[in-house]
């Protein structure tokens, strides 16, 4: 090596800064956060691809990637109250009774002549009042998240079925079904409410006051007590947006369906653990994105779809959604 | 007996409180001057947790006084006390493992900026900021970014002490800020008090370390069964002297 000290000097610089670079790449890979982010994405592509190679001519047309889409878009609500709810170190077990709730109260508006927006303001506020209920007892009576919410999965099954006596009623509005079949630039306006939703609680969380709050709450309750955050709030603020977001997503359930019933949807509530915990989010709180739940929603409709897609018995599917979230909790966990 | 003294960075007067029947505090009186530690020795159960907790706000006494450079202050709620520039860091530190190193020290002080309508967290202000804060301690951290869960107990002390020190305190009380650290962090942390006493900073420390008290602390309190045993210059005394008096095996002087 007879290089003049000054060209040394300058590779010694250029190594430095790849090594730099390198180290970056390396430290990321190391960072539990950096897995736990992005195995969801890998796993969705992965998804894609398998079921794209295996089927490419029913599986990666147009119409069934929109298909995807519209399935995915009021589980990816429901999932962003969810992951608020976890966030906090908590889970909501009530949300899909509370959608149920809101889907009847919606019912009862529009068949009262209201039109098909001021009973998705009613349905929604319904779904408010669930939530908020549910944070003040949490936060107030400090009962434990969990049996609050299970308790209250069941009140609103049976406010559900008592205000409506069992029967589903019929909901006819054209502007409200257009809600449901139309789009816009080819995506459809079902899965662009669910992404405008994802993105404005993505904001809320990493760039306001209270995201932080709701973090810091979540990862030590008692140190972001004794630092002054009122932890009683973020309890409630966060299940009240779980209960708004599960009011709102009954009005988007009706515009498919076309009817509001009062049978609740439970796969919706196991779907969106499930997504929490395959998008990266700790269970034990303070720890994950708005994004990774999204991301593991559109997978698990992926792979519910292709999985219908390449012929596998519907009862198989269960089985194989478990599967994959435990399995992708494990590598987490280990990671 | 003590007056009342703008030259006291903090001077508490005849504080008492009690639990039910049990008189953990029975008329404590004691003063921190700025830019001094100020060390406060007992054995368990002296009162010490309470007399700081007192003084943090977390409790309020049933009786007597608590004076801020002169002036009589009061406050039930530890943000009352934090308003008043008292500061504490307690043993459990009080950090979020999760969040950043910057968040950390702008927890519930966070820097917003308005865009439009909204007010959004300013996140480039407070990591300008939280660099600024660790420099001034000289406390080297290697990223700011990085969260705290990946910081040895030396250094999450420092982040600790530095939040408490960063934000126009005039009081800091240290509860056995070295018990859970080893011998070299021990240093970094006895090194990191002193320059905050010499930023003109009232500490107050409590420490089970004798050693540790005679090396950093310019004055001493000692406590025993709710009392102040006797109060002096930590030059003037030993650690002899201060396990007679802890124990009660000297009467101790006021």
């Amino acid at each position: 090596m007879k290089l003049s000290p000054k060209s040394s000097t300058s590779s010694a610089q250029a190594g430095e800064v790849e090594t730099s670079t390198l180290n970056k790449v390396r430290l990321a890979t190391k960072d539990p956060f950096f897995w736990s982010n992005w195995i969801v994405v890998i796993a969705f592509i992965l998804v894609v691809l398998v079921f794209g190679a295996l089927k490419p001519h029913s599986f990666l047309t147009m119409y069934n990637l929109n298909n995807i889409l519209v399935a995915s878009s009021i589980p990816a609500i429901i999932v962003v109250g969810q992951t608020f709810a976890v966030a906090t170190a908590g889970i909501d077990l009530s949300i899909s009774s509370i959608m149920t709730f809101g889907a009847v109260v919606y019912g009862i508006a529009f068949t009262n002549g209201s039109s098909w927006w001021v009973a998705g303001i009613a349905g929604t506020i319904a779904g408010t009042l669930c939530g908020f209920l549910n944070g003040l007892i949490i936060a107030k009576r400090k009962i434990s998240d969990f049996i609050v919410t299970l308790g209250m999965l069941s009140v609103a099954a049976g406010f559900a079925l008592v205000i409506s006596n069992g029967v589903p009623r019929q909901i006819v509005s054209n502007s409200l079904s257009n809600l449901a079949i139309g789009g816009f630039g080819g995506i459809p306006y079902l899965m662009v409410i669910a992404f405008v939703i994802t993105v404005a609680a993505h904001f809320f969380l990493f760039n306001t006051r209270f995201g932080t709050h709701i973090l810091a709450t979540g990862g030590d309750p008692d140190a972001a007590r004794s630092m002054g955050v009122n932890i009683d709030l973020v309890k409630i603020v966060v299940y009240s947006i779980s209960g708004t977001l599960a009011g709102f997503a009954a009005m988007l359930t009706i515009s498919r369906i076309g009817a509001a019933e009062p049978a609740a949807n439970t796969s919706l509530l196991l779907n969106s653990v499930a997504a929490v915990v395959l998008g990266g989010v700790s269970l034990f709180g303070g720890r994950g994105t708005i994004f990774g739940p999204f991301v593991a929603t559109l997978l698990l409709q992926a792979l519910t779809n292709g999985l219908t897609v390449v012929g596998v018995a519907a009862y198989y599917q269960y089985v194989s959604i478990g599967l994959v979230v435990i399995l992708s909790a494990a590598l987490v966990r280990t990671k | 007996m003590m007056t009342n003294n703008p030259e006291y960075a903090i001077e508490v007067i005849d504080i008492q409180k009690s639990f039910g029947s049990v008189a953990a505090l029975r008329g404590v009186s004691l003063f921190a001057k700025p830019g001094e530690v100020t060390a406060i020795v007992g054995d368990n159960g002296a009162g010490k947790s309470t007399l700081i907790k007192c003084i943090a706000g977390v409790y309020t006494a049933d009786a007597g006084e608590i004076h801020i450079a002169g002036k009589k202050v009061h406050f039930t709620t530890p943000e009352e006390s934090r308003e008043f520039g008292i500061e504490t860091v307690y043993q459990t530190l009080g950090l979020i493992e999760d969040l950043t190193i910057w968040q950390n020290l702008f927890l519930n002080r966070e820097k917003m900026k308005c865009i439009g309508p909204f007010k959004i967290l300013n996140k480039k202000a407070m990591r300008l900021e939280s660099a600024q804060m660790l420099k001034n301690l000289d406390v080297y951290i290697p990223s700011i970014k990085g969260r705290v869960r990946g910081l040895s107990g030396g250094q999450r002390q420092a982040v600790a002490i530095c939040r408490a020190a960063g934000w126009g305190s005039k009081v800091v009380i240290m509860d056995e800020p070295t018990a859970a650290l080893g011998v070299r962090e021990t240093a970094k942390v006895e090194d990191l008090i002193s320059r905050m006493k010499e930023q003109g900073l009232a500490i107050l420390l409590i420490s089970h370390n004798f050693d540790q008290v005679l090396r950093l602390a310019d004055q001493v309190w000692v406590m025993r069964q709710g009392n102040v045993m006797a109060g002096m210059r930590a030059k003037d005394t030993s650690g002899d002297e201060l396990v007679a008096l802890i124990t009660g095996a000297s009467a101790g002087k006021k």
